[in-house]
This record gives C-alpha cells, structure tokens and sequence, in this order.
C-alpha cells in the first residue's frame, strides 16, 4: 500500500510529466488558455493513459517479450494507442453521448501526445509491474491535470499584465511556467523523506 | 539555373524562414529535454535528422499507395519503423549518447516535426525535394537546439562540449540545465528572436497554420481543442 502511494506521490509531484521531465508541453502550452479546456483535455489524457498502459504491459510482457522481439516495442505501442484512441471515442460517441460531448474533441490530439506513449514506455523500463504500472500512469494524469490546471490559472493572470513587446505569446508563457517548474522542483526530495526511503 | 536555385531554397528552407524549433515552434517536449548538454544537442538533432529525411523519402515515394483516409496511421507505422532502426543502430554504435537521450528516442515517433513534415511536404512534393526539405528542416532543428543547449550548458556548468569555459571564473548557476532553465532559455531565446525581427517570426508561424499537429502552439484550432 506504502509503495502504491509513493509511486503515485512521486509521478505527481516530484517527477511531474510536464514541469519536470518535459513530456506534453504541446498541449500544456496550446491548449492551456482556458481552464474549462485545460480540465477536459487533462482527464481525457488521464483516461487514455490508464486504458493505454492496461493494452500495452501485457502486449510487452505477454506477447513481445517471450517471443524476442521487444524491439518492436516502439512501432506496436504507438499504433496500439492510435487503435485504442480511436476506439475509445467510437464507443464513446455511441453509448456515452454527454461524456464524448466533453472529452470528444481531445481524444484525437492523444493519440501524438508524447505522454502517453512516454508513460507506456517508462513503465516498462522501469520493470514496474502490472498494478504498479497502472498507479503510476494514473498519478502521471494527476500530474499532468494539476499542473495544466494551475498553468491555465497562471496564463488567466498574465494575459491582461503589461510586458515588453517581444515577450508577447509564447515567450512569456515560457517563462511563466519556468516559474511554475521552480515550485515543483521543491517536491523532488519530499518524497524520499515522507517515505523514508 | 532556376531550378537549381529553387533546391537551394528548399534546403534552406528549415533553417532560418520555417527554422521548426524557433518559428514553428514545435516539436519542443525533446527540445527543452535534452538541451541540457551541447553534445545532447548534436546527437539529438542528428537522430531527428536521420528519421525526417528517410520518413520524407519514403513517405514522397509511397504517396501514391497510400490511401488518404489512413494516411496518418501509414505514416507513423513508416516514421516509427526508421525510429526502431536508429534505436538498434545507438545501442549498438553510440550507447552512451542513447543512454543520455534515454526515453526521448523512442518519441521521437511522436514528434509533431515529422509527422508535420510528412503532412505538409512530403505527400506533396517529389522524392528528391521531400528529401532537401527533411535534410534542410532536421538541420535547421540540430542547430537551434545545439545553440539553446550550449547557452544552457555555459550557464549551468560552465563547460562548453564538456570542456570547462567558464566554470573556474564564476560559479555556474546549475538551475539551467535543470528543468526550469529549459523552460526561462527558450523563452529568451523566443523573445530575442521576436526582437532582432520585430515581429515578424509570429506572422509566419500563423501564416503557416496547423502543419498536421493539433497540438502546437501555432496551431490556431488547438485552442478550441481541434483542427
């Protein structure tokens, strides 16, 4: 349980996919203008992240490592999660009407979001197993929706503020969220300490 | 003559007018990852090379083939096998560099530069152009990212390809080769450009819309959350 709670505590806070280990800037700096789209986009990456480590461990473990061909890994899982996104928003639009109306328009971007292919990746690289792996892609979409969510807070704040001409549009946004990254960087040693590992 | 010339221009192209890290801004997860180190920057921008230019290649040569509805899917199964190639060519050849470059291999699959190559160029042009312009957008991209990861390796560690510059006349300031750093150097170096070109660069980056990435930042629908 201690060990579930320290993998989750560590992909959200001290190794946070956006502010720390640089995967989904695309959309943390596109889609982060408003918070009702930074929400959305968030918990669809949350769902697709999920779903898409459940398809993807056993696909490595079962399937590409027995038969020696775990180089393949790259070429399989990203087209696994294209099926899988793909899939996800048909049945999403046939049974879950509302649900599709909220998330539907970020499903397609998933799919060449470098998080989700990153976190299939890393769990397995870092030889986690099949709950454990699944913790861990969860706390990752935690991470990702709370640094979106306060990013999108931050943006709403400097967008009426009076800065120089050529920090307008993504220079300052940059810069913003370099500010956002400091704070998160004074996670990365609480995690070892609370759990005294 | 002119024909030539219009080569020339093709080539030229990724460098300064659509340079894909500085005014398309894209592709920037790997950019802000690995620019920690100028030799991170050169192996980096030389792996994106190598799969833009055979993506391009093969791409332009199966445009015929491919049927427009699945194109996207037949264009990463083509991007993702040459990043699979260059995995088992690293880890064979260079397996310091692919231990430094890590994870950010593997996305390299999932880089908006490729795909928006291949979507805006290669499915249009011949083999040789799509060719020039992977060439010409891989090394555009392989300097941007060495000058951003030597500001950032002067700064932070006071070496400059891992020799010691500045390190024993102040002390390096370590917080820009960490993740923070990566973000405040490149919205310098943003701002500067915005500068020293008075605006300019963002006309083109609106100019040139959405280059088949729905998730760039120049990508006018990606706030609305589509294309």
């Amino acid at each position: 349980m201690k060990e579930m709670l320290m993998i989750i505590m560590a992909a959200v806070l001290a190794n946070n996919y956006v502010l720390v280990r640089f995967l989904g800037i695309c959309p943390f700096l596109g889609v982060s203008k408003k918070l009702d789209s930074a929400v959305g986009m968030s918990i669809a990456v949350i769902f697709v992240m999920v779903l898409a480590t459940a398809a993807t461990w056993p696909i490595q473990r079962l399937l590409l490592d027995p038969n020696g061909i775990g180089y393949m890994q790259t070429t399989v899982f990203i087209l696994v999660i294209a099926a899988l996104v793909q899939l996800i928003e048909t049945f999403m639009k046939k049974s879950l009407p509302s649900l599709h109306k909220a998330l539907g328009i970020y499903l397609p971007l998933i799919t060449t979001n470098c998080a989700v292919l990153g976190v299939c990746t890393l769990n397995i690289d870092e030889g986690y197993n099949f709950i454990q792996s699944l913790m861990n892609a969860f706390g990752s979409g935690v991470g990702f929706l709370l640094a979106m969510f306060l990013f999108a807070g931050v943006r709403s704040k400097i967008e009426d503020n009076d800065y120089p001409e050529s920090f307008k549009g993504i220079a300052s946004t940059l810069v913003a969220a370099s500010i956002l990254s400091v704070s998160f960087m004074g996670f990365s040693g609480m995690i070892d300490n609370i759990f005294g590992m | 003559m002119e024909n030539k010339n219009s080569k020339l221009s093709i080539f030229t192209n990724g460098f300064i007018k659509e340079n894909p890290i500085l005014v398309l801004v894209l592709g920037t997860c790997p950019t802000l990852a690995v620019s920690t180190q100028g030799s991170n920057g050169i192996g980096m921008g030389l792996c994106v090379t190598f799969v833009l230019t055979f993506s391009n290649i093969f791409i332009s040569a199966l445009k015929k083939i491919i049927p427009d509805k699945v194109r996207i899917p037949c264009y990463i199964v083509v991007i993702s096998t040459f990043v699979t190639i260059l995995q088992l060519l690293l880890q064979a050849y260079l397996p310091e560099l692919n231990k430094s470059l890590g994870l950010y291999v593997p996305l390299i699959v999932v880089n908006c530069i490729i795909l928006g190559r291949a979507e805006a160029f290669a499915n249009k042009n011949s083999v040789v152009d799509s060719a020039l312009d992977g060439l010409g957008m891989g090394l555009g991209y392989t300097c941007a990212l060495t000058i951003m990861a030597c500001i950032r390796e002067l700064l932070g560690a006071g070496t400059l390809f891992g020799h010691t510059v500045t390190a024993n006349l102040f002390s390096p300031m370590s917080i820009f080769v960490l993740a923070p750093g990566g973000f405040f150097t490149f919205g310098c170096i943003i701002a500067a450009l915005n500068k020293l070109t008075k605006g300019r660069r963002e006309k083109k980056q609106k100019a040139n819309k959405c280059l088949g990435c729905g998730n760039a930042e120049g990508c006018p629908a990606a706030e609305e959350g589509g294309c």
